[in-house]
């Protein structure tokens, strides 16, 4: 039998949604591979028996607690998708400011009702088990596939254990951070094909960390090239603010004391 | 009065982010009808403030997973605008064509695959690849030339990467250009093919004025990539001043905040206003291209329309207009694809710069305050969607009593329906 798959949002752009959405040559094939019983994004269909649950997004309001937990209790197999539901992504970025503060930024100083937030964005794993993680932001359609095939098959789909400058090595994309440009290829986890710094922006380490960063290493290099330690430490906290990998980092981290 | 009841949709389906339907009837007497807007706030705003400046684009494009390269337009104009860099031609050029990828991505995203479905009487595409596998066939076709056009200029669709205030990370080289070039070309077929099938579609009847807004870039080009804000009421705005006819306020059941415009145009007392393809063909209609003329004429898209469902055949005929303006850019960029220098910042020293392009859905505003220090002191963002909220919710009012003699579950549907044809971005409307 097919197995039942289930796509759920929470605070995010629904941008992994659309990546899915993206696999337009192979959607008939994926169609007749699994059975989609909700996606709210694309059908009408909204059914609770479903095996696997593919999650965006970070959890940021209250009430994403117990509807993260009730997805976890239906599914057999619970499937982090991208930055913000893997690592809190920029969500998280504003972690380090009180929610009150970030109300009277935008909302008027609201925070009840619809207006009302955690006072972390956080990945999902901070509220219930994760099986497995496609990070990215956004996620990659190839990697998303290679995911679906694996745990059609029942096996664990693999991740890339190496940094993003290996990736760009191998594509013969000149090094940015060798040109001054705050670039976290060397402790990001790869898997993208480093295409950030093959059309011009740094690594940004949207798919969190490799298994073994020197973050010691990373500032050292960011001063070698005319950069600050603040600069690592800034450049870290775009996708990877929430306190958890934080705590994993800062020890051996660069200064926090940036901006 | 008659009996109560309630029609209520939690989570309206095939539309962009989480939005509830909530209406309560007293016998024919409308005591409620809200579009709830219960998406995540990601104070995006508060996000930008701090950040360096050249960071803006790439922060700002995840706001919107569907018009990334939108956002990621009006943040590097709005770095622009502040920093005194003015773009070269071909910077233009290039970001032109990936925002014409980004409407055809868009637009057939919405009318084939979320739209499409309600006209073939199906809940989603999915039964549609069995009982219309040419419809289907062809909008993943066009679905994949849009993807491949973004992925040409930025590296991808969903968070574009090369955007910088005066230069692009990247210039697609000749030999991309022409594989673009060729799958262009092999599409126009699929292009008329879509305008014969919505021409064939008919929508309800729902009539209400609003006022319409686009803005129009001067030179005459179909608005796209900004410049004064045009109302269907006659004003004319400069972008900076868009606070003057955007009036952004709190509604206790939207975490998207409301736009009320400036009540002329038909907008009314309560300044309601529509942005997005159907206010750009009500400004710009003469601004099209020859090929989208003849499938507005196709699809019999009057300029006045004031049914919100023509939003529909408005992104079909401006889903010809993209495929033309990406035909027109890859042709002129194969003519002399040499990378352009990048501009210079004649005011280094910052200060305030407004964005104003128009996305797949709208107007979108981004508004940033650059210190000396190169950081975003203050940013801004207005949201197509969040503008349109209150003509939704006006809309639904305009289309219930026609609905009334009806089963819940029916009304339901139709005001689903009616909601779709905006194509809501609920998750950016909040940010």
């Amino acid at each position: 039998m097919r197995p039942r798959v289930a796509f759920f949002s929470f605070g995010s752009c629904e941008g992994c949604q659309l990546q899915v959405l993206s696999v337009e040559d192979v959607l008939p094939e994926l169609l007749a591979a699994v059975e989609v019983v909700n996606f709210r994004e694309a059908i009408d269909d909204r059914r609770d028996d479903y095996d696997i649950a593919f999650v965006e997004g970070s959890v940021i309001r209250p009430e994403d607690v117990a509807e993260l937990q009730a997805i976890r209790a239906r599914a057999r197999i619970l499937v982090a998708i991208g930055a913000c539901a893997c690592l809190g992504g920029v969500n998280a970025i504003r972690n380090r400011r009180p929610v009150a503060e970030l109300a009277r930024a935008v909302y008027q100083g609201r925070q009840d009702g619809v207006f009302a937030a955690l006072p972390d964005a956080s990945p999902l794993a901070a509220v219930v088990q994760v099986d497995y993680e496609i990070r990215g932001c956004p996620i990659d359609r190839g990697e998303f596939l290679e995911a679906v095939r694996s745990l059609v098959a029942g096996t664990v789909p693999a991740v890339p254990p190496h940094a993003v400058c290996v990736e760009c090595t191998l594509r013969g994309t000149p090094c940015l951070l060798e040109a001054g440009v705050p670039c976290l290829g060397a402790v990001a986890r790869a898997g993208c094909g480093a295409v950030c710094p093959a059309f011009g922006a740094p690594c940004e380490a949207c798919r969190g960390f490799h298994d073994v960063p020197n973050f010691e290493a990373l500032g050292e290099a960011f001063v070698r090239h005319g950069l600050g330690r603040p600069q690592a430490a800034e450049k870290l906290e775009l996708f990877n603010n929430y306190r958890e990998v934080r705590r994993a980092w800062e020890p051996a981290g660069p200064s926090s004391s940036a901006t | 009065m008659g009996a109560s009841r309630a029609v209520v949709v939690r989570h309206v389906t095939r539309i962009e982010g989480h939005g509830n339907i909530v209406v309560d009837l007293e016998g024919d007497v409308v005591k409620r009808c809200d579009l709830e807007i219960v998406e995540a706030p990601r104070f995006f705003e508060a996000l930008l403030q701090g950040r360096p400046s050249d960071e803006a684009p790439r922060i700002a494009c995840r706001i919107c997973g569907i018009c990334s390269v939108g956002h990621a337009t009006a943040s590097v104009h709005a770095v622009e605008a502040a920093l005194g860099i003015t773009p070269g031609p071909k910077l233009q050029l290039v970001r032109r064509l990936n925002m014409a990828g980004e409407w055809l991505q868009s637009h057939i995203l919405h009318v084939c695959f979320l739209v499409a479905p309600d006209a073939l009487g199906a809940p989603s595409i999915v039964p549609l690849v069995g009982s219309h596998p040419d419809v289907v066939k062809r909008a993943l076709r066009l679905k994949r030339l849009a993807n491949d056009i973004c992925c040409t200029v930025s590296g991808r669709h969903v968070m574009p990467i090369s955007y910088h205030a005066g230069w692009m990370g990247h210039w697609p080289d000749r030999a991309a250009l022409r594989t673009l070039q060729e799958g262009l070309i092999a599409a126009a077929e699929d292009l008329d093919a879509l305008v014969e099938l919505f021409a064939g579609i008919r929508w309800p009847a729902v009539e209400r004025r609003a006022e319409h807004l686009a803005s129009l870039e001067p030179g005459g080009a179909y608005p796209m990539m900004g410049g004064p804000l045009h109302s269907t009421g006659g004003g004319v705005t400069a972008p900076e001043a868009y606070g003057d006819v955007l009036h952004e306020y709190l509604v206790d059941h939207s975490a998207s905040k409301h736009v009320r415009g400036s009540g002329g145009g038909g907008g009314g007392g309560g300044g309601t206003i529509r942005v997005g393809a159907l206010a750009r063909y009500a400004l710009a209609h003469g601004r099209l291209h020859p090929r989208a003329r003849e499938a507005a004429a196709r699809l019999a898209l009057r300029p006045d329309s004031a049914n919100p469902f023509d939003f529909v055949a408005a992104q079909v005929v401006e889903s010809v207009q993209a495929h033309q303006e990406a035909v027109d850019a890859v042709t002129a960029l194969l003519a002399d694809p040499a990378p352009e220098e990048p501009a210079r910042a004649a005011r280094p020293e910052g200060g305030r710069g407004v964005g104003m392009v128009e996305v797949p859905r709208g107007t979108l505003v981004h508004d940033y305050t650059i210190g000396a220090d190169g950081r975003i002191a203050a940013a801004n963002c207005i949201i197509p969607t969040s503008q349109n909220l209150a003509s939704i919710e006006a809309d639904m009012r305009a289309f219930l009593p026609a609905l009334l003699g009806k089963a819940s579950p029916e009304i339901a549907h139709a005001l689903e329906m009616l909601v779709r044809a905006y194509d809501p971005c609920v998750s950016c409307s909040v940010h």
